[in-house]
């Protein structure tokens, strides 16, 4: 009862400020090759018209993205902190991808005269926010994309100069990135999903990404009026080797070091989704303990999965005991069936010797039997590789392949770097192979990184594709439906879109000598003097007889000397 | 720059046809201004033998039609046959075509052609910069070959100055308002003299800017810029104020000084005034340095591609290398472009002081610079 007024008092002032909704949710996945994937996604939806009104009661957006998406016409935003890379052809299609390091996609509202101004203050600003040093996105890594990344929230219209793309590979991410990211949740990691996000076993793993994804959203079917969403996810991947111990069972508690308790007191859907998907239209072969509440069927990025949710708000979960330990255990001992492929995977390599010129190749497979489907895919190459477009291939199965769109944009020395993007049509069951290749600049001495002969990143390449699907799907309603299901827009049942990254390059230049400013400056600078002694000799003097000399000092010793020994003078 | 580039449009398939095409016409241009310079030569040192002017001994240094019969030849078999040129027509450097600009520009001037003179000055200007301190010892030239003193009161020499003057300028305007026209914007002008001038690219190159400006410090990276580019143009005036009555031989040490000192070197550039030495053979008896000199180059030309094989490619060495072989070799450069002036300072003062020089007591005299 002494609870009532608190919550009818809050139910008014959230009444009165705009409408806010939290959900959380935990996916965990089983990947074929032992390991588990454990995706987090928090999603706040606020009825608010951030751009336009003065807001000024935050209750469960935080305030720090909220008042930056009203000051800088953010329109959406999307920012990743990963490390490690998502290995597609091992785990299977990843259901948020990010690259390695800090990517950041911005989407400007229409009203923004500046986009560049308005960038630089967005990366600063956020830099400061998540303790990344975002502040280091300038010009020469960022690049506007014309037909990827086109925007996942509401759009009126899509004027690419508005975009703006940058992606910071050598970001390293660590335990202070993750504070800040966990600020901003309601409940921070107090209560609810939040709990499990410890830093020493979150980065204990093959692969660690968290983002933050702001967009707007419509409000109601109707779509009259436009819904703020915020989401958070985080996605980690635990190694059955360096965190499993070698075996295949897994548990809440042996992946995170801790357990859950309840739900977050503000969020309005608590769930654990865990997917038990039989293979091969056996049986189940994933004994999941404590039994589920319930049992969830959907069809997700083109295959028809079985999941198993635990409502964290429904009462009888935590009846029998105070905290709720999923565990996973394998019914059969050795599961040495053959890695399901996925429809689209991607490699990218460098190769060449010295460090004068190398060649980018990118391997892109499609696997589908019968089906064929473009993919887009965008390159950014820092200017210092100089690319010869001249020397740029597509082939599939040894003939030519003619992309139906290229959109170049050449590098500037120290402005921008190139950006390559291309619609290629991937025939069914086959490899596209494409080369460039480039020349290494040299660089001045204060412009390499602190190792620099540890390499210089080159960052992921993007391929963006809405890939045919095997089973129909249906349209999604977003408030229903699990979140990892609702992320991307699916246009029609018949594909999903996917975006893929691939590996990010490491590449070395041929560097000076650092230790040698002085000596290289000394020595240069006594060469010219070489030339400008000598011409001006010849410039200034003229040619004499010479005069018989009266004999220098020396001389005059020689001869007192021989005066003594009696020998004839000089 | 934007007429090379399209003139290359409609060539591009015959390349190399073009690039060999380029290094006939250059050395088929300098034959026939050296064949002119001679009789220019011969005639002036019969002028000068009717008016007294040299010292009665002097009868050996007196050149005759016989041994600078072969020169032209000589001159245009030094240009097609430098492993230089070679090298810079194997690799299709668009060096070669600045070459042909600049040999036809000197064959203007020695047959005395004012126009065409001044539009190949232009064209080469317009190409790389650095050609626009050759104005001086063109302009000498031609004021020579009209009987016009150089004297700084004589109206008739300011007349033919800014005619000439006026000529290169207006064909340097012509030649940009037609880049314009073909690109529609101005653009071109940073690219291609701001590149020039400013040097933001550091590829290795035979020359001394790259690692100078790779290892600079930010805070004087401009200042040293203005005093590398400076340099360049610096020795224009000393020169011509000390070689007036001989602008060829002025014609040829600024071409060598351009060629050492541009911001982006090249062999091509080292070949064009090697060519000319052939026409100072008789200078050979007071070279003081040039058996070492000519080692100095020969050897660093063949490091040269085995220090960058090993800093690039076979990583035992370091940038260190191949820049100390850079140095080497602008200074065998310098070294034996002063001693063809030392040479030819000295068999001037020969010419007009005798041969055997007497002390005033009689005995053999020593020269020195003083």
């Amino acid at each position: 009862k002494a609870m009532v007024a608190p919550v009818l008092l809050l139910l008014l002032v959230a009444a009165a400020a705009g409408r806010d909704a939290l959900r959380e949710e935990l996916l965990l996945s089983p990947l074929p090759a032992g390991d588990v994937a454990a995706t987090f996604q928090f999603r706040t939806r606020w009825d608010a018209d951030l751009p336009r009104g003065a807001v000024s009661h935050y209750r469960l957006f935080p305030k720090a993205l909220g008042q930056l998406v009203a000051a800088l016409g953010v329109r959406e935003l999307h920012l990743a902190l990963t490390q490690g890379f998502w290995r597609t052809r091992t785990w299977g299609q990843p259901p948020l991808q990010a690259p390695a390091g800090a990517e950041l996609w911005v989407w400007f509202q229409p009203t923004v005269t500046d986009v560049d101004k308005a960038w630089k203050e967005l990366s600063n600003i956020l830099s400061g926010i998540f303790c990344a040093s975002l502040n280091f996105i300038d010009s020469t890594n960022t690049v506007t994309p014309t037909a990827s990344f086109k925007p996942l929230g509401l759009a009126n219209g899509t004027d690419h100069r508005l975009l703006r793309y940058a992606v910071l590979p050598r970001e390293v991410v660590c335990t202070e990135n993750l504070t800040p990211w966990k600020k901003l949740l309601p409940c921070g990691s107090k209560a609810g999903l939040a709990v499990l996000l410890k830093a020493e076993r979150l980065f204990h793993s093959s692969y660690h990404s968290q983002a933050v994804h702001i967009r707007p959203i419509c409000r109601d079917a109707s779509c009259l009026a436009v819904s703020w969403e915020l989401r958070q996810t985080l996605t980690v991947v635990f190694d059955s080797f360096s965190s499993g111990q070698g075996k295949k069972d897994w548990s809440l508690f042996k992946m995170f070091s801790r357990t859950l308790t309840d739900a977050c007191p503000l969020a309005s859907e608590s769930k654990v989704y865990v997917d038990i998907s039989p293979k091969n239209k056996e049986n189940e072969l994933l004994e999941v303990t404590p039994t589920p509440t319930s049992v969830h069927e959907a069809v997700v990025q083109g295959e028809k999965k079985t999941y198993a949710v635990y409502d964290l708000l429904s009462p009888s979960l935590f009846n029998t005991s105070r905290s709720l330990n999923v565990q996973l255990k394998w019914k059969r001992p050795e599961d040495s069936s053959e890695l399901p492929i996925p429809v689209l995977h991607a490699h990218r390599y460098v190769s060449g010797y010295g460090l004068q010129t190398g060649e980018i190749s990118t391997l892109i497979s499609n696997t589908h039997p019968y089906r064929a489907f473009p993919v887009l895919l965008l390159e950014t190459v820092p200017w210092y590789l100089r690319l010869y477009v001249h020397t740029l291939t597509i082939t599939t199965k040894g003939k030519e392949n003619k992309p139906s769109y290229i959109h170049y944009q050449p590098a500037q020395d120290r402005r921008r770097p190139h950006l390559l993007e291309m619609l290629i049509q991937l025939p069914a069951n086959s490899v596209t192979k494409i080369t460039i290749q480039f020349e290494r600049a040299l660089l001045k001495w204060t412009e390499y990184p602190p190792d620099p002969n540890h390499g210089f990143y080159v960052s992921s390449s993007v391929l963006s594709a809405l890939v045919p699907s095997v089973v129909a799907m249906k349209e999604v309603d977003v408030e229903q439906s699990p979140l990892f299901t609702s992320l991307f827009p699916s246009s029609d049942g018949s594909s999903y879109f996917v975006r893929l990254y691939t590996e990010p390059l490491l590449v070395n230049l041929p560097t000076p000598d650092f230790s040698m400013p002085y000596n290289v400056i000394c020595l240069t600078c006594t060469v010219v003097a070489v030339c400008y002694g000598s011409f001006y000799n010849l410039l200034t003097r003229t040619f004499h007889v010479e005069e018989p000399s009266r004999g220098g000092l020396a001389k005059r010793l020689a001869n007192i000397i021989r005066k003594f020994r009696g020998v004839p003078l000089l | 720059t934007p007429l090379i580039i399209y003139l290359f449009h409609f060539l591009i398939e015959y390349a190399e046809l073009v690039f060999m095409i380029t290094d006939v016409l250059t050395a088929v241009a300098l034959y026939l201004a050296i064949q002119d310079y001679n009789k220019v030569v011969f005639k002036k040192q019969k002028l000068l033998i009717e008016l007294d002017k040299y010292a009665p001994d002097v009868a050996e240094l007196i050149r005759t039609p016989m041994e600078m019969h072969y020169i032209p030849l000589k001159v245009a078999l030094f240009y097609l046959l430098n492993p230089y040129t070679v090298m810079s027509c194997v690799a299709k450097s668009t060096c070669a075509i600045n070459n042909t600009v600049i040999a036809f520009f000197i064959l203007a001037t020695i047959k005395g052609s004012a126009f065409l003179s001044a539009v190949f000055l232009a064209v080469a200007t317009y190409q790389s910069l650095y050609p626009l301190t050759l104005f001086a010892p063109a302009l000498l030239y031609l004021l020579q070959r009209q009987f016009i003193p150089v004297k700084l009161k004589s109206k008739s020499f300011w007349l033919y100055t800014v005619q000439y003057a006026a000529l290169y300028l207006c064909s340097l305007v012509v030649i940009i308002c037609l880049s314009f026209f073909l690109l529609n914007s101005w653009d071109f002008i940073p690219s291609v003299y701001g590149f020039i001038l400013s040097v933001p690219d550091l590829t290795p190159n035979i020359g001394l800017f790259w690692y100078f400006f790779a290892e600079m410090f930010e805070h004087f990276s401009l200042f040293f810029v203005c005093v590398f580019q400076i340099n360049v143009f610096f020795y224009t005036i000393p020169l011509a104020i000390k070689l007036k009555e001989h602008p060829v031989f002025f014609m040829f040490v600024q071409i060598a000084v351009i060629s050492i000192f541009k911001s982006y070197p090249t062999v091509g550039d080292v070949a064009l005034y090697m060519a000319f030495l052939p026409v100072w053979s008789h200078l050979y008896r007071f070279l003081r340095n040039i058996f070492i000199l000519s080692c100095v180059l020969i050897v660093c030309s063949v490091l040269f591609p085995v220090l960058w094989h090993l800093w690039i490619y076979a990583g035992s060495a370091n940038s260190n290398f191949y820049y100390a072989i850079t140095l080497t070799f602008n200074v065998g450069q310098i070294l034996l472009i002063s001693d063809y002036f030392y040479a030819f300072l000295r068999r001037e003062y020969y010419l007009t002081h005798g041969l055997h020089l007497t002390r005033p007591d009689g005995t053999e005299a020593m020269l020195v610079l003083k």
